[in-house]
């Protein structure tokens, strides 16, 4: 049994509700720019959940060797990536009011930064879980046993890429990489049902050799316990079916595909800060 | 940074077996030497370990040999994840699927990421023959000379190509190398000699004209040049093996003659000829520039002499081409 963090539910729901609220401000702060803040937010529990709970790092040193590796390879996921890091330490909060600045270093989709505990530039999507499994590769060659997390969207896994990642994954047993599907239903042209139907998930995962936990995304305390079970699965690769909302926790964002990407008024801006009080 | 070489990697220089094997075969046979040298390096194939001669590397380094199956886009992927981690991957497919299946991966990993993968193109020009287009690559340097921070190599023969992998895994950062030619490649080098990736190798000087040429084409320059000879005109061969970054010096050196001849197994757009241009309109060169190359367009498949000499490219149309050229 692989000892994981000993954190309190409570802490992990105080922890996603900062980050929701600090995903809203700083959102809010990048002005016309805009934010992707639908897949930010339906990411927020599962980021919370894995930075707060699960991984392995050090805030203090981010280059640390002995560290766990995450991918966000649903890049626009960067407000619920960004937020965690600075939940955590790695980044401050003063870093974190540079999102979206011109030339800095938080932008709209993630760029590789070591030291402020990028691993991996993302926003092309059906790229992350490759990189997982090279990285897992790796870490089998040299002896080590970190475990790899790659946080894929739903609508990310209409590429093909995707598949042949899972193909790999599984072909090589690995039971360090461990895949998140935030499963929010929704792309940008609507419901992922409409645009091309994934709504057999898990069949799919299970098919290609995977370990599948299908787990509420929202639900930290269900969330940590899909975590720990992966991270003590042996002999094949896992993945979590986190059923999200995307835009979660904003009334006129839930479910809303225009928010996707998007652009808060002052007048929304303080009707979003109200909900999350 | 690249380091430089007190020690070859490579155990035995073999001009001539190499020679026999091709640019294919020479690669999977010098990763042998690399992987003994440096047990950070790791092969990757997309389902091509039996043609480019990979197979020792697999049977004498199992775990350090990666079949990732006929998926380029996942291969690069995987590659640029070990990289991370601080091994050196060498990931190798056709250079038609190295440069297009998976060159948003290349880009966005080698080119934006900066990481240390080693991209090895098989069979790129018109090595693959009766395949027809699909398996021609005539627009791989093209490409990755419009990726930044990507290094592309493109050695001239089959001991070059021992030189290039050598080179490439010791330089810290992504490389696209780019292998041309089939079996019974023609012997530009028999010995050593030295090699730096950036700088061009001039293997004749001549007064006349400057033939600028890189991989399959370099050999076939240098016998034109000797043709040129006997119709009195001195011609210089130069070698980029380095399509970038390339060497300006060597290539603005070469135009102190009035006539400056690219000669390349690619298309003539974006490859070297472009490369050279770029470097002779920078300078206000005054040299006129022939480009013989594949004159953009894709062709009926047929053998492999048969498509050089379909695209102009034996070394008599090659100093036929110049001597027109040299009438006008």
């Amino acid at each position: 049994m692989i000892k994981t963090k000993s954190v309190s539910i409570k802490d992990l729901k105080r922890m996603s509700a900062n980050m929701r609220k600090n995903a809203i401000q700083i959102g809010y702060a990048a002005g016309n720019n805009g934010a992707h803040f639908g897949p930010g937010l339906s990411i927020i529990e599962i980021m919370a959940t894995l930075y707060g709970g699960i991984l392995k790092f050090e805030s203090k040193d981010s280059l640390w060797p002995g560290r766990d590796k995450f991918i966000l390879s649903k890049g626009h996921g960067s407000l619920g990536y960004y937020t965690a890091l600075a939940e955590v330490g790695i980044i401050s909060d003063d870093d974190l009011r540079t999102f979206e600045i011109d030339g800095g270093f938080l932008s709209g989709q993630p760029s590789r930064n070591l030291e402020k505990g990028i691993e991996f530039s993302g926003g092309s999507l059906g790229m992350g879980l490759s990189l997982g499994v090279g990285v897992s590769l790796a870490h089998r060659l040299k002896e080590q046993l970190n475990k790899v997390f790659v946080l894929m969207g739903d609508g990310e896994c209409n590429e093909g890429s995707v598949w042949e990642a899972a193909m790999s994954a599984s072909h090589y047993s690995l039971e360090n990489l461990i895949a998140i599907v935030d499963a929010n239903g929704l792309q940008s042209d609507g419901r992922c049902a409409n645009v091309i139907d994934m709504e057999n998930m898990s069949q799919k995962w299970e098919s290609f050799g995977f370990h599948v936990l299908k787990v509420d995304g929202h639900n930290e305390s269900d969330l940590l316990a899909a975590f720990k079970d992966a991270v003590n699965h042996s002999g094949s690769p896992s993945v979590l079916i986190a059923k999200t909302v995307k835009g979660k926790g904003v009334s006129f964002m839930e479910g809303n595909p225009s928010w996707h990407h998007g652009i808060l008024n002052e007048d929304l801006y303080s009707e979003a800060m109200k909900e999350l009080l | 940074m690249t380091v430089t070489l007190s020690k070859s990697l490579l155990k035995t220089h073999r001009a001539r077996m190499w020679s026999k094997l091709g640019q294919r075969g020479t690669f999977g046979t010098v990763m042998l030497d690399i992987g003994d040298a440096l047990e950070k390096v790791v092969v990757l194939t997309g389902d091509l370990a039996n043609t480019s001669g990979l197979d020792r590397f697999s049977v004498k380094y199992p775990s350090r040999f990666y079949n990732i199956g006929i998926a380029e886009q996942n291969m690069v992927g995987v590659a640029a994840g070990m990289a991370s981690e601080g091994l050196i991957p060498f990931a190798s497919t056709f250079a038609t699927f190295a440069s297009m299946r998976s060159l948003e991966q290349a880009r966005v990993h080698m080119g934006y990421m900066k990481l240390n993968v080693k991209l090895v193109g098989l069979a790129s020009g018109f090595a693959m023959g009766q395949f027809g287009n699909t398996h021609y690559a005539i627009e791989d340097i093209s490409i990755f000379r419009a990726i930044p921070n990507i290094t592309v190599l493109s050695p001239a023969d089959t001991y070059e190509v021992a030189k290039c992998v050598e080179a490439a895994a010791l330089h810290e950062g992504p490389v696209y190398l780019r292998l041309t030619g089939v079996m019974n490649n023609p012997i530009v080098y028999s010995e050593d000699y030295p090699f730096e990736i950036g700088k061009a190798i001039e293997l004749k000087s001549g007064s006349d004209v400057s033939i600028i040429a890189t991989g399959s084409m370099v050999e076939p320059s240098l016998r034109a040049a000797e043709m040129l000879n006997e119709h009195s005109i001195s011609a210089g061969v130069l070698n980029i093996h380095t399509l970038k970054p390339i060497d300006k010096n060597a290539v603005i050196q070469a135009t102190k003659n009035a006539l400056v001849v690219t000669v390349e197994e690619h298309n003539i757009i974006g490859g070297l000829g472009s490369a050279v241009s770029e470097c002779l309109s920078e300078v206000g060169s005054s040299s006129r520039q022939l480009f013989i190359g594949v004159a953009d367009r894709f062709i009926a498949a047929g053998n492999y002499p048969y498509l050089l000499q379909q695209n102009g490219l034996t070394a008599t149309q090659i100093a036929g081409s110049i001597l027109k050229a040299m009438e006008k």
